[in-house]
């Protein structure tokens, strides 16, 4: 009786109460959400960052994870939408639905680019709402961050000043850390890169670099072998620095473009966990940049 | 909400103080300026919300096909087991539309959500395939549905004909659910709190068709109960397993056929149909992205206990007690090699295990030739394969080869060219 009434007591105090449950869809969010909750949140995040973010599934395990959820963090945008309108109505966990304090989307307090004038499959797999994958725009991240954290106060009123105080500190280490990347990533200015799908357009902007094409023949479709030609005659007219590809991407398309143009072929973070500096969104940041200026020179 | 306000004003007030300190906090400001208006350019203005942003989500699935088979299609039938009255036969043989199905869907309101499914047939009709409200609010992990849906037991019954591997149904599907159940009915599920996904549920309905007939009966004529357990092994698998239970009160569930002399006579069950299925399903693919190769794996096993009586009318009606205990199971996979191309191949076998016929052993009359599908001792099987191509998310070309040994003797060759566009909303696909 004493065992489990010790047992008990151990199971109570441990991590696994801690105040706010949080389903992350997306290595990046998961990782900003563990930031600003600490010891007080316990995060699991539905993807790796060699999963393609597009092409999720709403498998047994995340409907298990967002029954129990306090909030939901997503990219939004109809980025999950092949996968997390499912998982939230299969979930039976009122909390976290659409327009509930439990359903947080980035993409509502961030600032979309490539938002189309027409939407039209034809044109492959467009987003009405604009490009959702707004993570790698630093200043994305301070606003997510500021209304993420928010967020939590709202949920969980009673450690509000714990979670003011990890944005404040999380702002003021965000801040000054986008300093010092647009100084060291100064010689990226101009830079001409062949990407494999839309999802570095932020970065590009941020940072001024330049997308001169892309692997994709159109958005969500695989490169295919008459594309990969038009853009290889296309980069001997526009020559570019560097083919650059997502983790999660396949890498045979980028390689062998890369090497019929005698580029470098680089292979990016794209979110945490995507290469093993990226431990955090800092990590990801100075990793990327580190990865673009090496074949700057 | 004062609690709120103090800590959103808190979070507003404290981060320029944070500035503040920051010697280089005004080129910061200026830069953010600069790079604010920069975003400002690229960005548009958000669009106008007018009564036409609460239209539901519509998505159209066009489907056809072009078939040749050696044996007639419109002849289909599958021995030793009673004809379900559903739609069962092979592709029809040439260029034949299949079913454009409409699906209509959105949140009703904070509460509710609701979903169509139309089937538009090659007939010109409309059939009515799932119209249900579903209850998002119940909380507690429960969630309850109420219409005509597709019943959750079993794995390929829930999943849209769309969005399966191969073009049509499992042979156990055919002759046990008549290609599918979806009933009129309730169904409540619970979602137990664990991180091993493990859910229960019950439905309650009408029973308004096979293996259930339709009546005019107080109360519900079918009901079942089913529970599925699912999780992840590493990173690359996920999988689902399930056991469900169905039990149906047929009465005078009739089909005609001929004797053995060729005469026209009407078969009909009344009684209790049970009906068990073991399903699972498991999808791996590398470090989880299925965007390059991946590969699926599922099977189903079914068991139907029916006890009641029979009545053989050839212009005399006889009835005699009637007992069957039949079996059934499918296993099939998908790999896909390369993005775009997935291969095939899909095996299904019936036993027609034991049937007690009391007019036939009480010496009525009727000798058990002349059951031709209830008596026929034979098992039926059916080797597929298949190759798919989906240039895109939203559309895929199919060729499907079977070999069907359905009817005693005979082997039906079958080729089928299949296509499949969905247009409109991006329908999200169950696992």
């Amino acid at each position: 009786m004493r065992l489990i009434i010790a047992l008990a007591l151990a199971s109570a105090c441990g991590p696994a109460l801690a105040a706010l449950d949080i389903f992350a869809c997306t290595p990046e969010w998961g990782s900003l959400a563990q930031e600003l909750g600490g010891d007080k949140a316990s995060v699991y995040t539905a993807t790796t960052a060699l999963q393609d973010p597009h092409r999720v599934e709403a498998r047994p395990s995340l409907i298990a994870r967002a029954r129990r959820a306090d909030l939901v963090v997503c990219a939004g945008a109809e980025l999950e939408v092949g996968w997390l309108p499912l998982v939230l109505t299969q979930s039976g966990n009122p909390k976290i639905q659409l327009g509930r304090p439990g359903y947080f989307e980035a993409a509502s307090v961030a600032r979309l680019i490539d938002v189309p004038v027409r939407v039209d499959r034809a044109m492959g797999d467009v987003h009405a709402a604009g490009n959702p994958h707004l993570h790698l725009d630093p200043q994305n991240i301070s606003r997510v961050a500021k209304a993420l954290a928010a967020r939590m106060c709202d949920l969980d009123a009673k450690d509000a000043s714990y979670y003011i105080d990890r944005e404040l500190g999380f702002q003021k280490r965000w801040h000054e850390a986008t300093a010092r990347w647009e100084r060291e990533a100064a010689p990226l200015r101009g830079l001409p890169l062949v990407v494999y799908h839309r999802d570095l357009s932020y970065l590009i902007a941020w940072l001024g670099m330049r997308e001169i094409g892309t692997l994709e023949p159109k958005p969500g479709l695989p490169p295919s072998t008459a594309h990969l030609a038009e853009l290889l005659a296309a980069l001997q007219r526009t020559p570019a620095k560097a083919v650059v590809r997502s983790a999660y991407q396949d890498p045979r398309a980028a390689d062998w473009l890369a090497q019929q143009a005698k580029l470098p072929s680089v292979a990016l973070p794209f979110t945490v966990g995507g290469t093993a500096r990226a431990t955090d969104l800092f990590g990801l940041y100075d990793d990327t940049i580190a990865r673009l200026l090496a074949v700057a020179k | 909400m004062v609690r709120k306000w103090f800590c959103v004003a808190a979070l507003a007030a404290a981060v320029p103080q944070a500035h503040a300190q920051d010697a280089e906090a005004q080129k910061l400001r200026e830069e953010l300026r600069q790079m604010q208006q920069r975003v400002d350019a690229l960005e548009q203005r958000p669009r106008q919300a007018s009564e036409n942003a609460f239209n539901p989500s519509i998505s159209l699935i066009l489907q056809g096909t072009a078939a040749r088979s050696s044996q007639d299609p419109a002849a289909y039938r599958i021995d030793g087991f009673a004809p379900s009255g559903g739609e069962v036969s092979p592709a029809a043989r040439s260029f034949s539309l299949g079913e454009s199905e409409l699906v209509v869907a959105a949140n009703i309101d904070p509460y509710f959500r609701g979903q169509l499914v139309a089937a538009l047939t090659p007939e010109n009709a409309v059939e009515v395939e799932e119209a249900f409200f579903q209850t998002l609010a119940l909380g507690n992990g429960f969630t309850l549905k109420g219409g005509r849906f597709l019943s959750g037991i079993g794995y390929l019954n829930e999943i849209h004909q769309h969005a399966w591997d191969f073009q049509d149904a499992p042979l156990p599907y055919k002759v046990f659910l008549g290609g599918r159940f979806n009933d009129d009915g309730v169904q409540l599920r619970w979602l137990a709190p664990t991180d091993l996904f493990l859910e229960f549920g019950a439905e309650l309905g009408r029973g308004r068709a096979f293996p259930s007939t339709e009546s005019s009966r107080n109360g519900a004529g079918a009901w079942s109960l089913f529970t599925h357990a699912g999780g992840d092994l590493g990173v690359s698998t996920a999988w689902r397993a399930g056991l469900s239970y169905l039990q149906t009160k047929p009465e005078d569930r009739a089909f005609e056929d001929t004797d053995s002399l060729g005469n026209p006579v009407s078969q009909s069950f009344s009684g209790t149909s049970k009906l068990w299925i073991a399903d699972f399903v498991l999808k791996w693919a590398p470090d989880g992205n299925a965007t390059v190769t991946n590969f699926k794996l599922q099977g189903e096993y079914f068991r139907r206990n029916e006890s009641g009586s029979l009545t053989y009318d050839d212009g005399t009606a006889l009835s005699g007690v009637y007992a069957s205990r039949q079996s059934g199971w499918y296993l099939q996979g998908a790999y896909q090699f390369m993005p775009r191309w997935r291969a095939g191949v899909r095996y299904d076998r019936l036993d027609h295990g034991t049937v007690d016929n009391a007019i036939v052993t009480g010496g009525l009359g009727p000798s058990a030739a002349d059951f031709g599908p209830l008596m026929t001792a034979y098992n039926p099987t059916r080797s597929t394969v298949m190759l798919d191509w989906s240039p895109s998310e939203f559309s895929r070309l199919r060729l499907q080869l079977a070999s069907d040994k359905s009817r005693a003797g005979v082997t039906d060759n079958q080729v089928v060219l299949q296509y499949i566009f969905s247009l409109g909303a991006h329908g999200a696909h169950k696992f």
